[in-house]
């Protein structure tokens, strides 16, 4: 996501990082182009109108000169104007509270609603240790309910049953009864989609917010939504007293500037984005880390903390005492490897988060496929465990045994070969003193410098 | 017929533009103002239009040329007074999308073929629900099928859908190979003779690359047993939609070759104005892609036939009842 509001400031800004000084005049191009590009990202109108006037006065007001360069010193203000529309800093969910902490979710039709149940569910359950329970109050779409239970079932939280027959309140009521007993630190509490122009179904929540007093209300909306985001943020906010917003499907191309909306209009922090599909895909919401992406100085803080939550810590020990026993990185470790990039989320996933990628042409992008890491895994599975520890010895025959067994080319099975040497070559270096930092220069140097940073 | 359903039907017009009442808003008060006793044409004027037409999600690039055609107008002294400014905008809005104005037709393939493809959330399952009981009444037999193997529950609530209307759907369980149950229902369609397949899919974004492909296969696939299968390809838009369905137009044509768009929501406070940012583009593009229907409500009856003036004159709030519209 992002990333074309991330293209279209980084040219914009390059632009005028080349100038000897913020000028009146090529600040205007400037703002011009900001505007243009949020408007284009879907950021609604006053929320853009505001965030100009405001990067106008800081930028005008800058005093040319000083540590920065004009255009550092522009990519520094919007940055932060940037920042402070999104919220300071990550507000994560407040628990604190009698067990159980009721959270209750809202938003339109089709925003997102029950998939983030289920991925908060999880979330909960796997990092902060939680019992959870979930429950629907939508008595309306067809099979709302079934989907929940299904979804609770995949998740492992405890799914207390509703019908269609039932009120929303009664249900909500009946579950937090159902959850004290089950001792549930958590429940979560799915509501059906409504328009918010929808005076009766507005109120049927007002009703349900007023009579569960949850401690979390959270607002989710579609990351793809357009300047309607907006009012219908505004509409939410004035019937229920929201406490955060959880942006869904932020993981396609859509620039999301529903973010900065919702966040302006309501006042109220972003708590999560939805990236994907699976169950785990939730990430919190961090506005500083954001900006910079937008702005195109990468995500790398995220990256760390999703390395260090799968990365499987035992077997990379193991490989780090291995390598420094001065031992080989065999074929066993580089599938290992390849396999704990995809429990990453993949390739594609972690280079969106690294600074200048997205100026990686698309058409690279999209060549990173996931598929051809398995590709990889399943040759080095053709082969014997001797083959794997000694890939010295894999010869011709051996070559087209492993490809037969693999449903490859022998080709491909060269290619692997290949790409495990340079991987080994690159781990000799890491596992040398102050080889990661040599090898971080190195990978800085292969990417143009994102605007603004210092080198 | 039921007496409900002939007088939902009688009344078409109110419900369209009950529902697009509601969406009337930024567009509509913007150009309510300009309507207000005839104000000469000024710089400001222009301006709050061009606003109104961005709160409207009709996006930078279409408002743009929108409003160079006006100003234009404006400086050869052809648009005096804010009410001929207010026409020659309701023009040209409806000039944009005549294009996009097609009937949906059903031919007599055995059986008739349409793929429901989107992004997540967009309402493809109740469209199908919904286009279901609109052909039933039309006399057609449908077919459904439960290509949505992916999201929890999908086949459920599409079956729900097949009970209220009294049709059959072809699914397997949740999991299984959508392009398999796609060709099932395609053959049963066939060997039952039915004369309509109503094929839904999961919901995806149009960025991930191996869930567009997976759509690239239901049609290979579905094409084995019929050369001109599917017959329709509709992409299901959310009223609400932003600048992203620029991109969803784009990437859902390129892998598998749109017939037509369907807008869902429109009863709520989302406005479609991104069907003018699509029409620009589809223009600029020489590509034609028509608007079949728009959903204005939760009932079955709320799926309508696209109509460009109406929709124009909604949208700018003028008097459909009153027979405006030109």
């Amino acid at each position: 996501m992002f990333d074309s509001l991330s293209d279209r400031l980084t040219q914009t800004l390059r632009g005028i990082s080349g100038k000897a000084r913020l000028t009146e005049e090529n600040v205007a191009d400037a703002l011009r182009d900001v505007r243009m590009a949020l408007l284009e990202a879907d950021v609604a109108l006053p929320v853009v109108r505001e965030f100009i006037e405001k990067v106008k006065t800081a930028a005008l007001g800058t005093v040319v000169g000083t540590q920065l360069n004009p255009g550092e010193a522009f990519v520094k203000i919007v940055h932060a104007q940037l920042v402070a529309v999104m919220g300071e800093a990550n507000d994560g969910l407040n628990l604190a509270t009698t067990p159980p902490a009721v959270v209750l979710m809202a938003g339109l039709q089709g925003a997102g609603k029950t998939t983030t149940v289920a991925k908060l569910a999880r979330y909960l359950q796997e990092r902060d240790k939680k019992k959870v329970a979930v429950v629907s109050a939508d008595v309306y779409r067809p099979a709302a309910i079934d989907q929940l239970e299904t979804l609770a079932g995949e998740v492992g939280a405890s799914f207390i049953a509703s019908s269609q027959d039932e009120a929303p309140l009664a249900i909500a009521e009946r579950a937090i009864e159902e959850a004290k007993k089950q001792f549930a630190d958590v429940l979560i509490i799915d509501t059906a989609g409504r328009l918010a122009i929808d005076e009766g179904m507005m109120n049927e929540i007002r009703t349900l917010q007023a009579g569960v007093r949850p401690i979390e209300t959270l607002f989710v909306v579609d990351a793809m939504t357009g300047q309607d985001a907006a009012n219908t943020a505004r509409a939410f906010n004035d019937v229920l007293e929201l406490t955060g917003v959880v942006l869904a499907k932020a993981d396609g191309d859509a620039r999301g500037g529903a973010a900065l909306s919702v966040r302006h209009i309501t006042g109220k922090p972003v708590k999560f984005l939805g990236m994907g599909e699976k169950s785990d895909a939730l990430e919190p919401f961090h506005p500083d880390r954001l900006a910079s992406r937008i702005l195109g100085m990468g995500d790398v803080l995220s990256l760390i903390e999703e390395a260090e939550r799968k990365v499987d810590k035992k077997k990379a020990q193991k490989l780090a005492r291995k390598l420094s026993r001065g031992r080989k990185f065999d074929l066993e470790d580089f599938r290992d490897q390849l396999q704990q990039m995809a429990s990453m989320g993949g390739v594609a996933n972690m280079l969106e988060k690294m600074p200048g990628m997205n100026q990686l042409p698309q058409g690279a992008q999209a060549q990173l496929d996931d598929g051809r890491f398995k590709q990889m895994s399943v040759i080095i599975d053709s082969m014997t465990p001797h083959e794997r520890r000694f890939p010295g010895v894999i010869t011709g025959s051996r070559k087209q045994r492993i490809a037969r067994g693999s449903g490859m080319a022998v080709p491909d099975v060269n290619r692997l070969l290949k790409q495990h040497k340079q991987v080994q070559k690159m781990m000799k270096k890491v596992t040398r003193k102050g080889g990661m930092q040599k090898m971080m220069r190195g990978m800085q140097g292969a990417h143009p410098p994102p605007p603004g940073a210092r080198r | 017929m039921s007496e409900a359903e002939e007088k939902n039907e009688g009344s078409l017009w109110r419900r369209l533009k009950d529902g697009l009442s509601k969406s009337r808003g930024a567009l509509a008060e913007g150009v309510g103002n300009l309507l207000l006793g005839e104000k000469e044409v000024d710089e400001s004027v222009l301006e709050e239009l061009e606003t109104a037409l961005l709160l409207t999600d009709v996006g930078v690039d279409a408002t743009q040329d929108i409003m160079a055609a006006l100003s234009q107008r404006v400086r050869r002294r052809e648009l005096n007074d804010t009410t001929a400014l207010h026409a020659a905008l309701a023009k040209l809005l409806k000039d944009m999308l005549v294009p996009l104005a097609r009937p949906f037709a059903v031919s007599d393939a055995k059986p008739f073929v349409v793929f429901f493809v989107g992004v997540n959330g967009v309402g493809k399952t109740t469209t199908i629900g919904k286009l279901a009981r609109r052909l039933q009444k039309e006399g057609k037999s449908v077919l459904l099928a439960a290509g949505d193997t992916f999201r929890a529950a999908a086949v459920e609530q599409l079956k729900v859908w097949g009970e209220r209307n009294g049709v059959d759907v072809i699914a397997q369980d949740q999991g299984a190979d959508s392009a398999s149950v796609v060709y099932d229902a395609v053959q049963a369609a066939a060997a039952r003779g039915h004369g309509v397949v109503l094929a839904d899919t999961a919901g995806r974004l149009q960025a991930k690359t191996n869930l567009m492909e997976e759509l690239k296969k239901i049609r290979r696939v579905v094409s084995r047993l019929d050369d001109e299968a599917p017959h329709e390809v509709l992409l299901v838009l959310d009223a609400g939609v932003g600048q992203n369905a620029l991109g969803q137009v784009e990437e859902f044509d390129a892998a598998i070759m749109l017939s037509g768009l369907v807008i869902t929501k429109l009863d709520g406070s989302a406005r479609a104005g991104i069907l003018f940012a699509i029409a620009h583009k589809l223009k600029k593009q020489g590509r034609k892609l028509p608007v079949y229907f728009v959903g204005v409500g939760e009932s079955v009856e709320d799926l309508r036939p696209f109509e460009p003036g109406a929709f124009v004159d909604a949208l700018l709030a003028l008097d459909i009842e009153g027979g405006q519209s030109s």
